[in-house]
């Protein structure tokens, strides 16, 4: 059994951005720019664990971007996963989460004999928390998202626990599964020094659209428009600094202010 | 003739859920944008309650399925069903609130009929029968202007960006579906379940507290509780001190933990690093009490103490104590 990890390449989470005609580019003065998607590294770190623990055969990290996102998958090999392979075809570009779910479960189909397919929660460029679902959609398989642990998997059946807005539910469900992962589920490892030396080296297979046999997929399969992207404007107005004699004259004062804004 | 606007009332216990009662409030203004009917979707189990109430808070009708598999919420349950009535009658638009629930409902449905999804709205308009989005990306540094082409026009919106609809004293009689799929054909069991029993919880508070670095261990959230109980609000946490083990996970805020949005966002010891600020920057009166004038955070609030939290804390929760009697 195989088990496959999507991992997206995102900006740093202290990225500065700049918008110029709608186009979004980033740099971070202080490290790198781009990274592991924070929450995919959750996923990374389970997909390792299922070749430790659980039998799997492989653990391979796979990523739809443009060509530098053979740097994140060469973090998840350095962190322990057995392969990685990238999708990446300029007629891709322009997908939205419809189309990158389509390529995502296309490319799993050309893996094959995979089981498990694991994902971050959501990917904190978009930040939609689509795709899981909608790539089990594709692959036909049942998803179990915000999964928080997985209590056993055992002659083709998964028992594991979900964390939602409601609590937590253990639910069980026959494999293929896609499954989305929470923060709880695991302490992502480091790493390793001979990890990372490995990974340098690593030369990872790209496929192209026509490689895996995607279709509709790319902008013209896209069903939503997000032609406007801009920055955030400034919270308006200065700050009040609440200035008195003692905390209790400036509690009194801060309480005052807030039934005013009638916050209380 | 059209199929309308469509809104899904999650509901439990025969009340529609506070994330709905925000959809419902949202969808109202969409319909009537489009010069559309509101339908309500109420899927459960014992459901008649939730179904009145959303006639109450005011849809003109209500699509209900009462159904033992429809009652764990299962996605696999709740999916097909959204699925077969959406193509029988071609809604214009479903909104959903973004809740776990709300957001794998949307992308299921979404992957099924070939139709755009737009993400955790936080604004919408109408224009010319097109639901136009805005939704915070990149984390809340940016803000993309967005839309869903063709029909349906699925939409979630972001919790507690959108005002709960009133109760408006209407009544009606919903229409009763049945289910799409038998419990055979539903892949998931849920073996067990473990609710988070009465607690306020974070995404769906109008007041938090929260505490970081600055509160120098466990103990120190002390103080941070007796003033968030005097004002019935949760209590919220940056990475740091999560990751120091003074509270649990479940309360931090942050680019890596919850996005919130209250009415009042207290921050006592918080630096304001930015991924922190991802999580917070939406609350409408942000307070600030920091020893450090310079702290990046003072730049977010409305009102700021400079000032030690252990001092600061006690003397608000006094005197609010004093003025909610
Ligand atoms: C990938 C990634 C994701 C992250 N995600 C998150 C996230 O989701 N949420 C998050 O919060 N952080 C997140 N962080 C961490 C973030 O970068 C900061 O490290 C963290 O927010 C700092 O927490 P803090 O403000 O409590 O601590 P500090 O920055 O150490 O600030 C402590 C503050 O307390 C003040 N203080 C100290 N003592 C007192 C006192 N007695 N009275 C009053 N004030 C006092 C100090 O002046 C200081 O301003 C993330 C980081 C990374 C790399
Ligand atoms: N381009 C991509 N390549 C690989 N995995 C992706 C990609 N986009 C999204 N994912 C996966 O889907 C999850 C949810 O992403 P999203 O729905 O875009 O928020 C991420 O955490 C990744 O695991």
């Amino acid at each position: 059994m195989k088990v496959v990890v999507c991992v997206k390449q995102t900006p740093s989470t202290t990225a500065v951005f700049s918008v110029k005609d709608g186009m979004v580019s980033w740099e971070d003065p202080g490290g790198k720019p781009n990274v592991v998607n924070p929450w995919d590294e959750y996923a990374v770190e389970e997909a390792i664990k299922f070749k430790e623990d659980r039998g799997a055969s492989d653990a391979i990290a796979l990523c739809v971007g443009d060509p530098s996102s053979d740097e994140a998958l060469k973090t998840c090999l350095a962190m322990g996963c057995t392969d990685a392979v990238l999708v990446s075809d300029p007629a891709l570009a322009g997908s939205d989460t419809l189309g990158t779910a389509r390529t995502l479960a296309a490319a799993i189909n050309k893996i094959g004999d995979v089981q498990v397919a694991l994902f971050g929660k959501q990917a904190i460029d978009g930040d939609s928390g689509h795709v899981p679902v909608q790539a089990a959609r594709a692959l036909g398989w049942t998803p179990l998202t915000y999964v928080s642990a997985i209590k056993s998997v055992d002659g083709g059946t998964i028992t594991v626990e979900r964390l939602t807005d409601d609590g937590k539910e253990t639910v069980t469900a026959k494999l293929p599964v896609v499954i989305s992962v929470v923060k709880e589920i695991n302490e992502p490892r480091y790493p390793s020094f001979m990890g990372i030396r490995k990974a340098s080296k690593a030369v990872i297979p790209t496929w192209s659209a026509g490689d895996i046999g995607v279709s509709n997929a790319g902008p013209a399969a896209a069903r939503t428009d997000w032609t406007k992207v801009y920055p955030m404007p400034p919270r308006e107005g200065e700050v009040e600094m609440i200035v008195a004699d003692s905390v209790e004259e400036q509690a009194r004062i801060l309480v005052n202010k807030l039934f005013e804004e009638k916050v209380i | 003739m059209s199929g309308g606007v469509w809104v899904f009332v999650e509901n439990s216990d025969g009340a529609v859920d506070m994330i709905s009662r925000e959809a419902i409030g949202a969808a109202r203004v969409v319909a009537d944008g489009m010069g559309a009917t509101l339908t309500g979707l109420v899927f459960g189990q014992n459901v008649a309650g939730a179904a009145a109430a959303a006639f109450d808070l005011g849809v003109d009708a209500v699509i209900a399925a009462d159904d033992a598999t429809l009652a764990g919420g299962r996605l696999e349950a709740l999916g097909p069903l959204v699925v077969k009535l959406a193509q029988e009658r071609q809604p214009d638009a479903i909104i959903i609130g973004a809740s776990t629930r709300g957001r794998d409902l949307a992308a299921w449905t979404g992957a099924d009929l070939d139709a755009g999804v737009v993400a955790e709205a936080i604004d919408l308009a109408v224009d010319g029968g097109v639901v136009k989005a805005t939704r915070a990306v990149y984390t809340g540094k940016l803000l993309c202007d967005t839309f869903a082409k063709g029909a349906p026009q699925i939409v979630t919106l972001r919790s507690r960006a959108f005002a709960q609809a009133e109760p408006t004293g209407k009544t009606g009689t919903p229409e009763m579906v049945s289910a799409a799929v038998a419990e055979d054909a539903i892949p998931t069991k849920i073996l067990g379940f473990e609710g988070k029993g009465g607690k306020v919880s974070l995404t769906d508070a109008s007041k938090i507290v929260s505490g970081g670095r600055g509160v120098g261990g466990p103990e120190g959230f002390e103080p941070l509780r007796e003033l968030a109980d005097t004002l019935g609000a949760a209590l919220g946490a940056s990475r740091a001190a999560v990751d120091a083990g003074w509270i649990s996970y479940d309360h931090q805020v942050g680019q890596t933990g919850k996005t919130v949005a209250p009415d009042l966002y207290i921050a006592c010891g918080i630096s304001g690093a930015i991924q922190h600020q991802a999580g917070m920057r939406s609350s409408k009166v942000i307070v600030v009490i920091n020893k450090d004038p310079d702290a990046p955070v003072f730049k977010l609030a409305r009102y700021g103490i400079v000032g030690d939290l252990f001092k600061v804390v006690p003397a608000l929760t006094a005197e609010f104590r004093k003025r909610l009697g």
